[in-house]
C-alpha cells in the first residue's frame, strides 16, 4: 500500500538564522527510513511520466521501488546506468520542471520527492559502499573535451566507459567548471563535486587544467595532434550588464566575479586564502536567476545586514529554482520585486546607491512572459554599497574567434545539429550553455550525453 | 606544476624568473600575459610575457614585489615549483609597419615592452625608447634595448641616471625638437600612461598602452578587469590588454586598481610585507 501522504517527507536542514551565517551545506538529506518512507508515496505508475521530464533519462520509478526495498546500492547502480553525476542532480535539477513536474503525486498534493531520492541514493553509495575502477577496454580513438563542466564531464564520462582515449582540457586551474567557480559550497559541497569527478577519473578520463582553447592551443591544433573527435562544452562564461550609467564603480561585481571569488578562490576564508571579497551593509543583486539567488545568500553569509533581489518581473516570473527560492526568502533575503534599476551612483569613486524605477506588468513578449513596463513617476533610491549584476551570461568567445568553419548565432551561441550535437565542423560536437546560452546543469549533462552517443556512432564506423 | 629554471634578482623590489611552460611557450606573441597560482590557497595573478624560448618551452616573467602575493611567489627559488601557470593570454599586440616607434617604460613595464619593441625591430622599424625609474636601480633592461634600439633615453626621479625628471620630460622634448613619431608604445605604471597620453594627445600622435586591471580568470569570465575604452565597456584580459590609449578612461582604471586595497593592506600588516 504506497504511503498516501500529501506532503513530501520533510528533509532536515539547518536553521534558517544558523545557516545565513556559513557556508555549510543548507540541507541534511534523507536519512534511510525518511528515504523509504518517501520512496513509498511513488505510485510506480504504469506511464511513468516522470522519466520524460528527465533530460538524461534516468529511469526514475525503478529506482524509487528499489529505495522502497531498501536496496539503496542497486538504487544507485540503477541511477548511474544514465546519469553519471547523481549527487550533483539532486541538488541542483530544477526538478519541479522536470521529473517532479510530470509525477501523478504532483496532480493532488506535492509530487514524489525525486531529486531529494537520488540525491540520498548517491550520498548512501559514496558513505558506504567502496568505488572499484571498473575495467574497461580501451578502443585506441582518442577524443578531447573543452570544459570541464557538467556538459564536458558528462560527454567524457559516457565515452570512456565506451572505451575512448579522452582527455578534458579545462582553462582554470581545477575541474568542475560552473559547478566549482558558480554554485556555492552551501548548494553544492565542493568535495563532493571533487568525488563525482573521481569517479568520472576513475573510468580513465585525464583531465588537463590551465589549458585555454582557443588561446593555448585550438580546435584545429586538436585534430591535428589526432584527437578524433572534438567536444566542446566551454559554457556561457562572459558576464553580460545592463549598460546603466555607474556600473564600472568600486563596489560593482558581475555575479560571476562575486562568486567566483568566494567560491573557486574561497574568498570567505581570506585571508587564509589570498583572494578578497567584500560585501557592504545592504547588497543589491540585480536578476532572480538561480545565479543570483546565489549571491544573494551568498552576500547574507558575509555578513551583509539587508540583501535585496531587485527583478523587474514579478513573483511568478522569478526564473530560480522554487527551493532556492524558498531558502532565500527563509535567510532573509528581501526581494524588490517589479523593480528596474536605472542608475547606480557613486561617491569618490565608490558605489553610494542605486536609483530604480518601479514596474507593472504589460502584455506577454517573445518569452511568453508578461513584459514590464515602467510606472510614471516611481523613481526611488536604495541606498547600497554592494551591486551584483545577475542579469545572465554569454557564450565565451574565445574559441569561435580562432575555429574556421564554426557556425555561431548572431549572440554567439555555437550551432549544432540538435539530434546529434555536431556543429558545422567535422568531427567537432559542441553542447551545454556554449550552444543554448546559460540553461541549466542537467541540459548540460543532457547535451554531452547526446553528443557522446553521436561521436561513439560516428567513430565506430570508422 | 610548472619548473622554475632561473631565478634572478634584478633590484631590491623586482625579480626574474623563467618557467617552464609547454603550452604557453609554444603559442605567446609579444603582447599576451599569463596568470600564476602559488599553493592551493593562493591568488591568480597576471604578469605579462617577458620574453619566451620556444624550444626551452620556457616563459619569462618580471615581477614587483608589491604585496602578499607576489612575496609568496618571490620566496620560491630555482628548482621549485609554480602550482598552476596558464596563458598565453589576452590578444597579442598588433604590430604596425611604421617609420618610426617610442616605446615608453616604467619600472617593470621595461619587461612587457621588450619583446613588442624587439618584433618591430625585426620588421624594420626603427625603434626608440624612454626607460624611467625612481632611481638608477629601478631602470631596468637598458642594455637589451640597446640591441636593437637607436636611441635609449633614461630618466630618473633623482637624477641618478640619464636625465633627471620622468618619461614624459624626455617625451616632450623629443616632440618638441620635431621628431617624427608614427607611434608611441608605453607601458607602466597607470599614473605614467595617463601621463604620457597626456603628452602625445594635443600631437594626435598613435599611443598604444597595456593595461593591467585587477584580474582572476584571464578568460573573459568574471569581468572584473573591465575597463572603459571610447566610452564602451572592454575585457583587458579578452579585448586586451593593448589598448588605444588616446581614448581609455585612466581615471576610472585607477580608481577600480583600488577596489580592494583596504583587504590587502591587512594581509599585508598581517604577514609584514610593504606596501
Amino acid at each position: 500500500m504506497p504511503n498516501m501522504s500529501l506532503e513530501k517527507v520533510k528533509m532536515p536542514e539547518q536553521e534558517p538564522n544558523v545557516r545565513n551565517k556559513n557556508f555549510e551545506e543548507v540541507t541534511y538529506g534523507y536519512t534511510s527510513e525518511q528515504a523509504v518512507e518517501e520512496a513509498t508515496r511513488c505510485l510506480n505508475c504504469r506511464h511513468q511520466p516522470c522519466k520524460q521530464g528527465c533530460p538524461v533519462g534516468v529511469p526514475i520509478p525503478e529506482f524509487i521501488q528499489e529505495v522502497c526495498q531498501g536496496n539503496f546500492e542497486e538504487a544507485y547502480q540503477i541511477i548511474t546506468q544514465e546519469n553519471a553525476l547523481p549527487a550533483i542532480c539532486g541538488r541542483v535539477c530544477p526538478q519541479e520542471n522536470q521529473c517532479e513536474g510530470k509525477c501523478v503525486r504532483a496532480i493532488k498534493g506535492e509530487s514524489v520527492g525525486i531529486g531529494r531520492l537520488e540525491r540520498f541514493v548517491a550520498d548512501y553509495h559514496r558513505e558506504n559502499s567502496e568505488s572499484t575502477a571498473p575495467a574497461i577496454e580501451k578502443n585506441g580513438k582518442k577524443v578531447a573535451v573543452i570544459g570541464s563542466g557538467p556538459a564536458g564531464i558528462t560527454c567524457a564520462g559516457e565515452l570512456a566507459k565506451k572505451g575512448y582515449e579522452v582527455t578534458v582540457f579545462e582553462a582554470l586551474h581545477k575541474v568542475g567548471g560552473v559547478l566549482v567557480y558558480g554554485i556555492p559550497e552551501f548548494r553544492l559541497p565542493k568535495d563532493l563535486v571533487a568525488q563525482e569527478v573521481q569517479t568520472i577519473k576513475d573510468m580513465g578520463v585525464k583531465f588537463e587544467t590551465n589549458v585555454v582553447v582557443g588561446r593555448s592551443m585550438t580546435i584545429d591544433e586538436l585534430l591535428e595532434e589526432g584527437y578524433e573527435g572534438i567536444f566542446i562544452g566551454s559554457g556561457a562564461g562572459l558576464p553580460r550588464f545592463q549598460n546603466i550609467p555607474g556600473e564600472n564603480l568600486n563596489g560593482v561585481y558581475a555575479a560571476n566575479e562575486f562568486l567566483t571569488r568566494v567560491n573557486l578562490m574561497k574568498g570567505y576564508e581570506f585571508p587564509t586564502y589570498a583572494t578578497p571579497v567584500d560585501v557592504s551593509k545592504n547588497v543589491c543583486v540585480i536578476g532572480a536567476g538561480n545565479v543570483a539567488m546565489d549571491a544573494a545568500r551568498t552576500a547574507k553569509r558575509l555578513g551583509a545586514e539587508n540583501v535585496y533581489i531587485v527583478y523587474r518581473r514579478g513573483e511568478e516570473e522569478i526564473p530560480a529554482r522554487e527551493e532556492e527560492v524558498h531558502h532565500a526568502k527563509e535567510e532573509g533575503i528581501i526581494f524588490k520585486l517589479l523593480t528596474n534599476p536605472t542608475r547606480i551612483l557613486g561617491e569618490d569613486g565608490w558605489v553610494s546607491a542605486m536609483e530604480c524605477v518601479e514596474m507593472e506588468l504589460g502584455e506577454p513578449d517573445e518569452s511568453g512572459r508578461r513584459r514590464p513596463v515602467v510606472k510614471a513617476d516611481s523613481e526611488f533610491v536604495i541606498e547600497t554599497g554592494t551591486v551584483i549584476v545577475s542579469i545572465g551570461q554569454s557564450p565565451n568567445p574565445l574559441i569561435r574567434q580562432t575555429t574556421p568553419g564554426l557556425d555561431t548565432q548572431s549572440w554567439g551561441g555555437i550551432i549544432v545539429d540538435e539530434e546529434t550535437m555536431k556543429t558545422s565542423k567535422d568531427a567537432v560536437y559542441a553542447g551545454g550553455d556554449v550552444v543554448t546560452g546559460a540553461a541549466t546543469v542537467i541540459l548540460a549533462m543532457g547535451a554531452g550525453k547526446t553528443a557522446a552517443k553521436a561521436i561513439d556512432e560516428k567513430l565506430s564506423q570508422k | 606544476m610548472y619548473q622554475i629554471v632561473k631565478k634572478e634578482v634584478l633590484n631590491d623590489v623586482v625579480e626574474l624568473m623563467e618557467v617552464h611552460a609547454p603550452h604557453v611557450a609554444r603559442k605567446c606573441e609579444a603582447g599576451q600575459f599569463i596568470i600564476l597560482r602559488v599553493g592551493e590557497d593562493g591568488e591568480r595573478i597576471p604578469l605579462t610575457i617577458a620574453d619566451y624560448d620556444r624550444e626551452k618551452e620556457t616563459i619569462t616573467i618580471i615581477y614587483q614585489i608589491v604585496g602578499y602575493s607576489t612575496q609568496v611567489l618571490a620566496s620560491l627559488k630555482e628548482g621549485d615549483e609554480i602550482t598552476d601557470f596558464v596563458g598565453p593570454l589576452g590578444e597579442p599586440t598588433v604590430l604596425h609597419q611604421h617609420e618610426r616607434v617610442v616605446g615608453v617604460a616604467g619600472g617593470v613595464g621595461s619587461a612587457p615592452l621588450y619583446p613588442q619593441l624587439r618584433a618591430l625591430a625585426q620588421k624594420g622599424v626603427k625603434v626608440d625608447v624612454i626607460i624611467g625609474g625612481r632611481e638608477a636601480q629601478y631602470v631596468l633592461w637598458a642594455d637589451k634595448f640597446k640591441e636593437f634600439c637607436e636611441n635609449v633615453y633614461i630618466a630618473t626621479d633623482d637624477g641618478s641616471l640619464g636625465q633627471k625628471g620622468w618619461v614624459t620630460t624626455v617625451l616632450q622634448q623629443l616632440i618638441d625638437e620635431g621628431q617624427t613619431i608614427d607611434e608611441v608604445i608605453a607601458i607602466g605604471p597607470v599614473p605614467m600612461m595617463k601621463a604620457v597620453v597626456g603628452v602625445t594627445k594635443p600631437h594626435n600622435i598613435k599611443t598604444s598602452v597595456s593595461l593591467n586591471p585587477i584580474m582572476i580568470d584571464g578568460t573573459g569570465m568574471c569581468g572584473c578587469c573591465r575597463v572603459t575604452v571610447d566610452g564602451k565597456i572592454k575585457f583587458a584580459c579578452v579585448d586586451g590588454p593593448d589598448f588605444d590609449g588616446l581614448v581609455v578612461d585612466f581615471d576610472e582604471l585607477i580608481a577600480r586598481q583600488k577596489m580592494f586595497k583596504r583587504q590587502e593592506s591587512h594581509v599585508c600588516n598581517l604577514t609584514g610585507v610593504k606596501r
